[in-house]
Parts: structure tokens; C-alpha cells; sequence
């Protein structure tokens, strides 16, 4: 018995949008969000990117958004989906509630934050360790920080903080920025911005409260310490795909392996925003996938 | 009950001294996560007597985010016969924010 016909897995930008397509196009539309409608982009304080609003916080566009899909009929359960099934005509989505069945499948997942893999990182969270410089700088002011990571991200979050802070460690494995060349460029003229290269840190050392730091020199092996109240952990996302690899195929990096029409080896199983190997992972990328994928579902619902 | 707005002026008898443990919200209205649970922890505290739920503004009650050491929000502090039992950090489904509380 099919409850619905198309099943969105994740309610953030890319797919809320499957879900106003594929209600605009008369199929019935399941949207099941582990968390709250958003995602990543309620981390936002102001989205200044995407087209119509030239400010607006990652929060009220999430809203508008769910309150859109909502308007069209869109259902909207808070569960979280753990197990995909192929059973050829239907699939079957197991979530922590329950079991659902439709007929096409667009999992639009997003991603999570990628964590150091140090000791006593999960316990200090909130308490000296943080994934979001937007989010938690300020608690940070004239305070010293550290920032890991080498990408744009951690570019951007360390220059963030160096308007805050009294000091700012950027801890980067490598010897050089494969991030944005002026973001580099702008930190290194700042006065209170020390980049630490080939370094990973190695310790967290608290009491209570994050206090210091061990980055161990990838080359020399020398461990040095640094005092610090905030640690800020940049090193990228990890795609939220492994509850699916039993029906999609994935890149080395874990993203679901599909191109621009969104589709992946498993006829009915469509793929849509972060989750996906692509070059730009952006706001309007994910409502684009999400626009693709709906349509492609649609096409497919039909054809059956 | 509804969620209640507590600052350093009744902190003490709303949390510490409170008969029922409290469920205390640490949280800024530029803050996404925050907004976002906001109507969890409000459908959680609508007629709930087995405890209460309380929300703090952390610009507003910088003092009191710094007495509990609170450096990233949103964050959920439970407290028991006025004594920090549990804490959470990071947005949450409603499921996991009642168990933090009821254990």
C-alpha cells in the first residue's frame, strides 16, 4: 500500500523545493526532517546571496520556505529516516517512528559537521569547542581562540573572529590555503592572526572548561602548547549518505555519486543538495537540485 | 504551563529554588538553532506540570550565561533542587530535549 507518492528524506532548502515542485505537479508529498525544516542554512545570521531578498537570516527564509510547500499540501513529519528499501515499484522509507511507502524516493540529506577525532572533543562541546564562529564568536570577545581548518570556511571564520578576539590561531595541516587567495591574503596583514602550518592538534586540555591546545608539527613531530578559551573546528562537512549506500553509489568523500539530473543507480531513488557530489554547494544549488530532482521523480511516478 | 522569560532577578526562584526540575533555554533571537526549537520547547511546556521550562536571552543575561559557562547556544542546562544534572548543546529534536529532562 502506497501512502504517498514521493517521500523528501531531509527538510532543509533542497528539499522543501522538491517538495513544491513535485505538490505543484499533483503528487502527494511526504517530507520527513530528523531535526527542524532548514538545516545548515538556520546556522545563517544573513543569507546575502540568493536572488530576490538582499538580506534575510537562514531562520525566516527556512519559515517562508516549509510555510510555501506547507501552503501546497506538502506533509511534514519530524522523524528521522534510517533504513531505505527497494522493493521495486514501492520503497520503503523505516524512519525512528515508523515505516512509509512511496513510489519515488529524493533523499536530500545535507551534511554534518566533520569533527577533529580528538579525545574529549563531544564532551567540550558548548564548553570551549564549537563548530560555528558565526554562531558562538561573541561569547569569545578579547578572549583567544583558535581556528582549525584550511578551507574557505576556515578562512572566513578566522577572520570573523579576528575583529572579536584579542587573538586568533588559524591551525592548518598543510603548508599553503586551498581556499579564496585574498581571504588568506587578509589574515596574514593581521596583527593578531597567527597561522600555524603543517600542524594538527593532537590534545584538548581542560578542566571543566577548554584551556589549551596540543598541535603536534606534521614534519618535526615537535608538540607545542597554546592557551586558549575557544577552539574552532573548521575542517569541513561529512554528506549524511550512509544510511542510504545500500541503493546509491558514493564518491570517496562520501557523496552520493549522480549528476546534474540528480538520479542515482536505483531507478526511483533521486538525489538532491548537499548530499551530492557537485562543485558549488551554495543555497541556490540546493533549491536547483531540488527543482531537478522533483521533476525527475514526477517524470518517473508517471511512467510507472 | 508556557515557557517562562527569566532573568538574574528570578533566576534564583524560578530555577534554584524551584519544587519541579527545570529545563532552562540559553539562547539569542540571532541565533537560527535557537528560533528553530523555540516551538518544540513551547509544545513541550504547554500543560506540563512534571516540570518547567525556562528561557534566557544570553545578550540580555550575559551574567548568568557566564556563571554557567554557557560559549555556544542554543543550550538546554537541566537543573534539579537548584543543581545542574544535565546539558545539552546544538539544536535537538523535541524527543531528545524531553529526555534530557526526564532522563
Amino acid at each position: 500500500m502506497i501512502d504517498y507518492d514521493i517521500i523528501v528524506i531531509g527538510g532543509g532548502p533542497a528539499g522543501m523545493t522538491a517538495a513544491i515542485y513535485a505538490r505543484r505537479a499533483g503528487k502527494t508529498v511526504l517530507v520527513l526532517e530528523a531535526l527542524s525544516c532548514g538545516g545548515q542554512i538556520l546556522n545563517t545570521p544573513d543569507i546575502e546571496n540568493y536572488p530576490v531578498e538582499a538580506h534575510i537570516s537562514g531562520f525566516d527564509f527556512s519559515q517562508k520556505v516549509q510555510e510555501q510547500a506547507k501552503g501546497l499540501g506538502a506533509e511534514f513529519r519530524f522523524e528521522k529516516a534510517v533504513e531505505l528499501r527497494d522493493e521495486g515499484d514501492e520503497k520503503v522509507v523505516v524512519t525512528n517512528k515508523g515505516e512509509y511507502r512511496a513510489k519515488a524516493v529524493i533523499l536530500a540529506t545535507g551534511s554534518a559537521n566533520r569533527k577533529l577525532g580528538v579525545e574529549d572533543e563531544d564532551k567540550l562541546v558548548g564548553r570551549g569547542v564549537s563548530y560555528c564562529a558565526t554562531c558562538d564568536g561573541n561569547f569569545y570577545r578579547k578572549k583567544t581562540v583558535a581556528v582549525v581548518g584550511g578551507g574557505n570556511t576556515a578562512l572566513e571564520d578566522a577572520l570573523y573572529l579576528a575583529d572579536l578576539c584579542q587573538k586568533v590561531y588559524l591551525i592548518h595541516r598543510r603548508d599553503s590555503f586551498r581556499g579564496d587567495d585574498t581571504n588568506a591574503e587578509r589574515l596574514k596583514a593581521r596583527e593578531n592572526v597567527e597561522i600555524v602550518y603543517n600542524a594538527n592538534v593532537t590534545k584538548l586540555i581542560a578542566e571543566k572548561k577548554l584551556k589549551a591546545i596540543e598541535v603536534t608539527d606534521k614534519n618535526t613531530g615537535d608538540v607545542r602548547t597554546i592557551e586558549l578559551n575557544g577552539l574552532f573546528v573548521a575542517v569541513g562537512r561529512v554528506p549524511e549518505n550512509n544510511n542510504f549506500a545500500n541503493l546509491i553509489d558514493l564518491d570517496g568523500s562520501g557523496y552520493a555519486a549522480s549528476g546534474e539530473d540528480c538520479h542515482t543507480r536505483t531507478p526511483g531513488v533521486f538525489v538532491a543538495g548537499d548530499n551530492r557530489a557537485k562543485a558549488l554547494r551554495q543555497l541556490v544549488t540546493a533549491t536547483a537540485d531540488g527543482a531537478m530532482a522533483a521533476t525527475e521523480a514526477v517524470k518517473y511516478v508517471n511512467e510507472r | 504551563m508556557s515557557v517562562i522569560e527569566v532573568t538574574k532577578s528570578n533566576f534564583e526562584a524560578e530555577v534554584l529554588k524551584s519544587d519541579v526540575p527545570v529545563l532552562a533555554d540559553f539562547n539569542a533571537g540571532w541565533c537560527g538553532p535557537c528560533r528553530a526549537m523555540k516551538p518544540m520547547l513551547d509544545e513541550l511546556a504547554e500543560g506540563n506540570t512534571a516540570y518547567k521550562i525556562v528561557s534566557i536571552d544570553i545578550d540580555e543575561e550575559d551574567e548568568l550565561a557566564d556563571e554557567y559557562d554557557v560559549s555556544s547556544i542554543p543550550c538546554l542546562v537541566v537543573f534539579k533542587g537548584g543543581e545542574e544534572v544535565n546539558r545539552s548543546v546544538g539544536l535537538i529534536a523535541k524527543d531528545a530535549i524531553a529526555e534530557l529532562v526526564e532522563g
